[in-house]
């Protein structure tokens, strides 16, 4: 095996003594190498420690351009003007077809080699003005071949470079010298212990290349959950920490009696417009509603009942059977509700669920057709509003909010109403984090639920926590299939208490 | 939720006191409204049509209040300043007195039975020696305006006429009539129109456009007449400029039309209410008599008073507070219910102004209560409900399995916001190839999952369609990697303990692809074809296999047929694996 151009790099250093040293340009010439790879040897012996020392150098050298080179072959282009004009001279049109042209024609004015007469008959005409002339430039540029370049004044040096005839170029090299651990016998230190060293017992003689602890490691091949997921996840924990039971959310088409009817809903209500909210061509209409209670919803809306006034409008089943994609999980919350109402005997509940919702909401950065909602729901005897207050601060504590307050709102079907604010330590403000209430008895008497009991529920994004939580700006990169993945890889792991 | 603007200065005139700006957002915030803006005329005008636009435009500051929906009491400066300056105690609720004019003198208003067909409803009421001023003029107008864009729903159940009552003569008569025998003046306008040319004149109207569709296709037209004959207004399109206000009227006659005589009966009460305090004799409406086509009158506007008991333990107890009865009746009066304890102390009588046509049940009152309390004073307690958290699981695990997607089977949207989404997803596998197509610069390979629910139709539930939970994983590289797909079913069947069996457990089984020519030239034909024909096509023959759980199919797996991976402007084999694992969780 020949030896590598390290190996001969070494033996090059031992012969030049201890004090002598070597310049990497010279050595890739003498080695007949490139000098990007001389350069490589000399790096990986730096990394074997002490045994050589590299002192970067820059140099700058001089070297002819394409053009130069063939001023050097040919002459300079006013000489050859010059040289190629006849005595009688030529008239100026044609003097420009020579060779050297018309820069040679310029060049040679300037130099006043040349001359022009103007009032020649027949048009100018351009004469000799000197009977010979010395090609400096060819001579330089020769100079420079030969490397002479340091020789020449700087003057014609950036004359020459003006005129692109010479190039300066940069040279980064080294200056190599034998270092404190200099040996010739290059003993390659390893760089992974291995079971046959382990075995022989090798390892204890063998040099070990150190470990560079300042790049960074291998990314292990693993999943990435989407942030959404992991903020997801955290919820699920909190509701499931205070005892809430998840609620079957598993239908988006909705009818329009139980994502609005049954939660007492006008049917004149806005959020019943095609404006906001998607309906379905197909199935349009829910087959079936729940007999006995959609004619007591129907009660409750046209004439009241259960202490209510109602709307007293005229409440028409068509309008509650159109179909939906249901616009909050609200609706599952309803029928999670109307069940426990069937149930023989009342049992205190606390519902969560975490699903998607749809709106037809003008999209935006902050706005999409489509998000999830987060919803908690306890069903008990004599809550009160401040039973309402205490459990979204247990819940909002454990996410990391502690400082609350609350604003009276209006919901269609929470009476009282809060709107939940947090102070924002970053924009230093309140900002709404979420919207909460009592269900109303007309939404609750009518399922058949105890009269003392009391529903008090809460409702939030989950993509507002994230967005806050992971810095995303638009909501368009967080769902939806244009989705950054990198983002994705990216986002930490998810603590919403810190 | 609906938004009022006020100029600050006559707010603070009218409050008697001024605020900075962090004060009023502060009372703001306690009464249950938001202060959304602090703007002026110029900062509008310049953020929506420019700088230059705004030159000469007034600086007057504006603040834009956020109202609760159903507080139409507060949606013009006067209510807004009644409603703060009673919560304050600085002023008692105003008494509103309705004034039934001797026999023969007041004024009446004549439905004539033709108006069923269209717009049943008409009530009415006059305001007697009112005194406009420009700020009070433009309040009244904007008052209108937002209550046709809130209670009204934008004039279809209500519609609200003011006019000069000294430019008619009663009885006044509503009627409706087909669009080319009724021919006025309108507002604003120079010369006269017939009804079917006021429509073509207001087609492009920025304003009144979004109105004509109310009545546009019927036979006749609303409109009402003066005892001359002059038109007030062709209802709920236009007044006629015959009877226009000015800055000098006196007397205003006001007329709600509609659909819906509940909320017709609560429009003209606000407007009255808000505005009787300009006239001479202040909350003070004369009323007018409305004749029903069978002969029956009725006496408008109702301004009726209501009263509700309650007892103070229920509102303490649904607060969660122990104030006394007296105190409650306090807290009740500062939110305009007038209240007082009767019997041994132990009941409320409350009074529901005609301005509270919100207050429909206790709860109401209990919200008022608790307002005026203040929410943040209230004390925070854990209630003591015990229960066990349990996490959702799906029960009837065998009629899930095989389910049927096809394009007939999807559930459609019929007022779609963009192409891409015209039916509920069926299958997630469009999503996947998109999410790659726009992350096409990240390394490969790109290995995605998404577990999530899909819709289809299904006659068998209350609402004719469910959701199924699917399992789609993708595998982009530069070899298609069918095995890696594979592993991973063999994975995910490992680790939810479905044997690799015929009987018990899952296998796969070669798949027959169907050939199939792509017409559609947009990836989201494409996903409308994916949708119809994720039962094969979508692979490469020969390479899709039929994933079946317990004999029965849940879904494929395979590589993506080329023409799939190219209408999805992607250039790498991938293979997937799309399951309903609605069987196994």
């Amino acid at each position: 095996m020949a030896p590598s151009v390290a190996e001969r790099l070494l033996e090059r250093l031992d012969q030049a003594g201890v004090s002598g040293g070597l310049c990497s340009i010279e050595a890739a010439a003498e080695f007949g190498v490139d000098h990007q790879t001389l350069v490589g040897a000399v790096k990986s012996l730096q990394a074997l420690g002490e045994v050589i020392e590299a002192e970067a150098r820059t140099a700058t050298r001089w070297e002819l351009s394409p053009e130069g080179e063939e001023v050097l072959r040919c002459g300079s282009p006013e000489v050859r003007l010059f040289r190629s004009l006849p005595e009688e001279g030529l008239p100026q049109s044609e003097a420009m077809k020579l060779p050297g042209g018309s820069l040679g024609f310029s060049k040679a004015m300037a130099n006043k080699w040349v001359r022009l007469d103007k009032g020649a008959p027949g048009g100018p005409r351009v004469l000799r003005a000197v009977l010979s002339v010395q090609d400096t430039v060819q001579e330089h540029l020769g100079q420079v071949r030969a490397g002479g370049a340091q020789g020449l004044p700087e003057r014609e040096r950036t004359e020459l470079k003006r005129r692109k005839l010479l190039l300066e170029v940069t040279l980064k090299s080294y200056w190599i010298r034998k270092g404190s651990a200099f040996s010739t016998a290059l003993a390659r230190p390893e760089t992974e212990l291995t079971p046959e060293m382990i075995a022989t017992g090798s390892w204890r003689r063998l040099p070990f290349k150190p470990y560079n602890f300042s790049s960074l490691g291998l990314p292990p091949a693993c999943g990435h959950l989407h942030p959404l997921l992991k903020v997801r996840s955290q919820l699920r924990q909190i509701f499931l920490e205070m005892g809430f039971t998840e609620m079957p959310t598993d239908n988006f088409v909705e009818s329009s009696f139980w994502n609005f009817d049954a939660l007492f809903q006008p049917q004149q209500h806005p959020a019943r417009d095609q404006h906001d909210t998607f309906f379905l061509l197909d199935p349009a209409e829910a087959p079936q509603l729940p007999p006995g209670y959609s004619s007591k919803v129907k009660k409750v809306h046209s004439q009241g009942g259960y202490g209510s006034q109602g709307y007293r409008y005229e409440w028409k089943v068509e309008e509650a059977r159109k179909n939906l994609l249901r616009t909050h999980t609200t609706s599952a919350s309803a029928r999670a509700l109307f069940r426990l109402a069937q149930q023989e005997k009342f049992t205190p509940v606390k519902y969560f669920s975490i699903d998607r919702v749809f709106r037809n909401e003008s999209l935006d950065a902050t706005h999409l057709a489509e998000f999830h909602q987060v919803e908690g729901v306890v069903a008990d005897r004599g809550l009160t509003l401040g039973h309402l207050m205490g459990t979204l601060r247990q819940f909002f504590t454990k996410l990391g909010i502690s400082q609350l307050r609350f604003k009276p709102a209006y919901n269609p079907y929470t009476e009282p109403s809060m709107e939940v604010f947090s102070y924002h330590e970053g924009l230093k403000k309140w900002v709404e984090v979420g919207n909460s209430g009592v269900f109303r008895p007309e939404l609750l008497l009518p399922m058949g639920l105890p009269e003392n009991v009391s529903v008090i529920a809460w409702g939030l994004s989950l993509e507002r926590p994230t967005m806050i939580k992971y810095g995303i700006k638009n909501i368009r990169e967080l769902m939806g299939h244009r989705v950054n993945l990198q983002m994705v890889y990216d986002s930490p792991m998810c603590r919403l208490d810190v | 939720m609906p938004t009022v603007s006020v100029k600050r200065e006559l707010l603070f005139r009218a409050l008697g006191r001024s605020y900075t700006d962090e004060e009023f957002d502060e009372l703001c915030f306690e009464f249950g409204l938001e202060l959304d803006e602090i703007t002026s005329e110029k900062d509008i005008i310049s953020k929506e049509k420019g700088e230059e636009k705004a030159k000469g435009a007034s600086d007057v500051v504006l603040y834009k209040i956020d109202v609760p929906a159903n507080r139409y009491d507060l949606l013009c400066l006067e209510g807004l300043v009644r409603g703060l300056q009673v919560f304050k105690e600085r002023i008692n609720l105003p008494r509103f007195e309705k004034i039934i004019p001797a026999e023969g003198e007041g004024q009446r208003l004549i439905i004539t039975e033709q108006t069923a067909q269209i717009r049943p409803h008409a009530v009415a009421a006059v305001l007697r020696n009112i005194t406009f001023t420009k700020d009070r003029y433009d309040s009244f107008i904007d008052l209108q305006e937002k209550l046709h864009q809130n209670i009204c729903r934008k004039r279809a159940l209500v519609a609200i006429g003011t006019h000069d009552l000294d430019t008619i003569t009663g009885p006044f008569t509503y009627t409706a009539k087909a669009p080319s025998e009724i021919k006025f003046k309108p507002l604003n306008q120079s010369k006269e129109y017939t009804a079917s040319q006021i429509m073509d004149l207001y087609r492009t109207d920025s304003h009144l456009r979004h109105y004509l569709h109310l009545i546009e296709n019927k036979p006749r037209y609303p409109v009402i007449y003066d005892s001359n004959g002059v038109v007030l207004s062709m209802p709920p399109i236009i007044n006629g400029d015959h009877t226009k206000i000015s800055l000098n009227t006196r007397n205003v006659f006001i007329e709600c039309t509609g659909t819906d005589i509940t909320k017709a009966k609560i429009v003209l009460d606000i407007i009255v209410t808000m505005f009787s305090e300009y006239c001479e004799k202040p909350f003070t409406v004369e009323a007018v008599e409305v004749v029903y086509p069978n002969g029956k009158t009725h006496i408008y506007p109702e301004l009726a008073y209501r009263t509700e008991k309650v007892k103070p333990e229920y509102i303490n107890k649904k607060v969660g507070i122990s104030e006394t009865p007296s105190s409650l009746a306090k807290l009740l009066t500062r939110m305009c219910l007038k209240s007082h304890v009767t019997g041994n102390g132990n009941q409320l009588e409350i009074e529901i102004p005609p301005t509270r046509a919100d207050i429909i049940h206790a709860c109401d009152i209990v919200e008022d209560a608790a307002i005026a309390y203040g929410y943040n004073n209230i004390q925070m307690v854990i209630p003591k409900t015990y229960t066990i958290a349990n996490q959702c699981s799906q029960e009837d695990i065998a009629d899930k399995l095989g389910m049927d997607i096809s394009a007939t089977n999807a559930v459609r949207i019929a007022n779609p916001k963009t192409t891409e989404f015209q039916v509920a997803r069926t299958t997630l596998l469009p999503g996947l190839l998109k999410t790659i197509a726009a992350n096409k610069k990240m390394p490969l390979p790109l290995k995605l999952f998404e577990i999530s629910d899909i819709v289809v139709k299904d006659p068998s539930t209350d609402v004719g369609a469910r959701n199924y939970r699917h399992l789609c994983a993708i595998y982009y590289n530069k070899s298609p990697g069918f095995e890696i797909i594979h592993g991973l079913l063999d994975r995910v069947m490992q680790v939810m303990e479905v044997p690799p069996n015929e009987e018990k457990g899952y296998t796969i089984k070669a798949a027959e692809v169907q050939i199939f020519r792509f017409i559609g030239t947009n990836a989201y034909e494409i996903c409308a074809k994916l949708i119809s024909v994720l039962s094969g096509a979508a692979f490469f023959p020969g390479r899709c296999a039929e994933v079946f759980a317990k004999g029965q199919s849940i879904g494929k797996l395979g590589v993506v047929h080329p023409d799939v991976i190219t209408k999805f402007e992607l250039t790498m084999p991938c293979s997937v694996l799309e399951i309903n694992i609605e069987p196994f969780v």
